[in-house]
């Protein structure tokens, strides 16, 4: 898992991209009411705004982490936006990317490199 | 003191910052025709005596709505406004700072805010309404806006019923936005066709009702047509007072409900401030511009008002916000709010009933003059006639017989072919005498 400063995580399996939010990134918002996913289809150039994840504090923009198409989002996490304070890294999933170019991937932070960053921001 | 921040070495540092030689090239992009050259002819100083006296005579050649008996309407509806509004408006719980993001001192203000909406919700037919936007055409804007939003589709198409000047705005906002609009030629019947206007690209189609020329549309086939389609139906009404009698937008399928609501509570004070009405449906809630108040209760578990979704708007979501205009027109919606309450249910549906019979006899005196038709099958308190002659010379020569007539159709869409038409409303403050004595004036001048 790859994570970038604006607390986006990318997974990837084969040449497909899951991207969601972190569990630092779920932390700081509180209780997640509204999500807003892509439409399947959609190609998003890497840093694109891609999905909206609303709190009761603040609505904040997704920024696609990588370039690619949107094959999948999570209808789940509309209908039930807990699932993203529950497990943001895992079932609370926003959407998934075909990869227009894996090297993207390989420029993020990695887990620990991410856990450090964190570190910088208190 | 005065207060005048800059020197002329401030004002020339500023020009010499954005590179412009003086103040005249800022307004370079205005079309020389569009400039007013010179400077206005005006004493460089009067007494506020002479001054009063002066506008005081111009003044008095206005021949204005409450002088004579007036039948104008098109977007714009004289009524009576009880007293008691004007009174009411004043107290001081209503007072508060210009936006009541602190519950804790706009009490007064949350609550008749959210008294508001519940009224407008109840009014259309839909489940949410927001605070009020600045009026009705603004509010139709928003509206389309909202609609590119829901359906990720980027073209309106507007009614030839839909009130030019609506028609306006929603095209200059689609203009500045690189959205496409189609205007459907104006139809003065109602009769217009919308299957073949709406493909798979529009987003949602603009229909007021009753329309500029005052037929009442039945929304249920135009939203069973756009929903097919996979377009929204946005309902506009241009006088609320119809809603007394019509049914609902909302009961008749309409997604996004929008209108003006002056003729309630507010007096037509030259054009504005009016008080634009948007309601939708609750799974549209999220897109809805504009400031939303809600219901709670407190850590002591006591009932009060706040704003809320407000992490749609712009102080919170910023360029990305549902609209940037997120303010409403608070003492007209609280003037509205309580002339609505004053009527009560049963009372909006008098005064509508009122309206419609006052209308009703017009129309029946102008069908018995030879020449003049009226075109309208239904309508509620506005229709319109064809005129043997110029319907904009007919104003004017019935204005020189202190009636005020109604809006010529030209006025509004020039070089239409529409010359001959007439659009009249007759409202409650309309009287027996005054509706002979207009059917007799325009016998007289046809």
């Amino acid at each position: 898992m790859r994570f970038t400063p604006d607390h986006e995580y990318v997974n990837v399996s084969g040449d497909v991209a899951t991207i969601g939010i972190s569990d630092h990134a779920q932390r700081q918002l509180g209780d997640v009411v509204y999500v807003e996913l892509p439409e399947i289809g959609t190609k998003f150039d890497k840093g694109a705004a891609a999905a909206v994840v609303e709190s009761v504090k603040a609505a904040s923009d997704v920024f696609s982490p990588v370039g690619g198409e949107v094959v999948a989002v999570n209808d789940a996490v509309t209908s039930e936006t807990s699932l993203i304070n529950d497990d943001a890294q895992g079932r609370g999933w926003l959407f998934k990317l075909k990869l227009s170019d894996p090297g993207e991937v390989e420029a993020l932070m990695d887990a620990e490199t991410y856990a450090d960053f964190l570190k910088t921001l208190d | 003191m005065r207060y005048l921040p800059l020197n002329e070495a401030d004002r020339q540092g500023m020009l010499q910052k954005i590179g412009v030689a003086d103040i005249d090239a800022l307004f370079a992009a205005i079309p020389a025709a569009r400039r007013f050259d010179g400077l206005l002819e005006l004493p460089l100083a009067a007494s506020e005596m002479a001054v009063e006296r002066q506008l005081g005579s111009m003044a008095a050649r206005n021949l204005t709505a409450g002088a004579a008996p007036f039948f104008l309407g098109a977007g714009a509806y004289r009524h009576h406004v009880p007293a008691s509004v004007d009174h009411l408006i004043q107290r001081s719980e209503f007072l508060t700072s210009y936006t009541p993001y602190q519950p804790e001192i706009s009490q007064g203000t949350l609550q008749v805010l959210f008294e508001f909406q519940t009224q407008v919700a109840e009014l259309t037919g839909m489940d949410v309404a927001n605070a009020s936007m600045y009026d009705g055409s603004t509010a139709c804007g928003e509206a389309m806006l909202m609609a590119h939003r829901l359906t990720r589709r980027n073209k309106a198409v507007l009614s030839g019923g839909l009130h030019p000047q609506y028609a306006d705005v929603a095209e200059t906002l689609a203009h500045m936005a690189g959205d496409e609009v189609v205007r459907l030629a104006p139809d003065p019947l109602g009769v217009e066709d919308f299957s073949a206007a709406i493909d798979s690209s529009t987003s949602c189609v603009i229909v007021q009702s009753p329309d500029f020329f005052g037929n009442p549309r039945d929304l249920s086939a135009i939203a069973e047509v756009a929903h097919k389609r996979g377009a929204l139906l946005i309902a506009v009404f241009t006088e609320v007072v119809s809603l007394g009698a019509l049914r609902s937008p909302g009961e008749m399928g309409a997604d996004i409900v929008v209108g003006e609501g002056q003729s309630i509570g507010n007096a037509l004070s030259f054009g504005g401030p009016y008080v634009g009405l948007f309601a939708t449906r609750l799974k549209n809630v999220r897109q809805m511009p504009g400031r939303v108040a809600g219901e709670t209760v407190d850590a002591e578990g006591r009932r009060g008002f706040v704003l809320t979704l407000s992490t749609r708007e712009q102080h919170i979501r910023r360029e990305k916000a549902t609209s940037n205009i997120c303010t409403n027109s608070g003492l007209c919606a609280l003037a509205f709010s309580i002339h609505m309450t004053l009527l009560g249910g049963a009372g909006l549906q008098r005064l509508a009933r009122v309206n419609h019979a006052n209308a009703v006899d017009l129309a029946g005196r102008f069908s018995a003059i030879p020449g003049v038709e009226v075109l309208n099958a239904h309508f509620f308190n506005e229709f319109t006639i064809r005129t043997p002659r110029p319907a904009a010379e007919l104003v004017e020569a019935l204005a020189r017989r202190g009636i005020i007539g109604g809006l010529p159709v030209s006025r509004l869409l020039p070089g239409a072919g529409l010359d001959d038409l007439l659009v009249v409303a007759s409202t409650e403050v309309n009287t027996a005498e005054d509706r002979a004595g207009y059917a007799e004036g325009l016998r007289g001048c046809v």
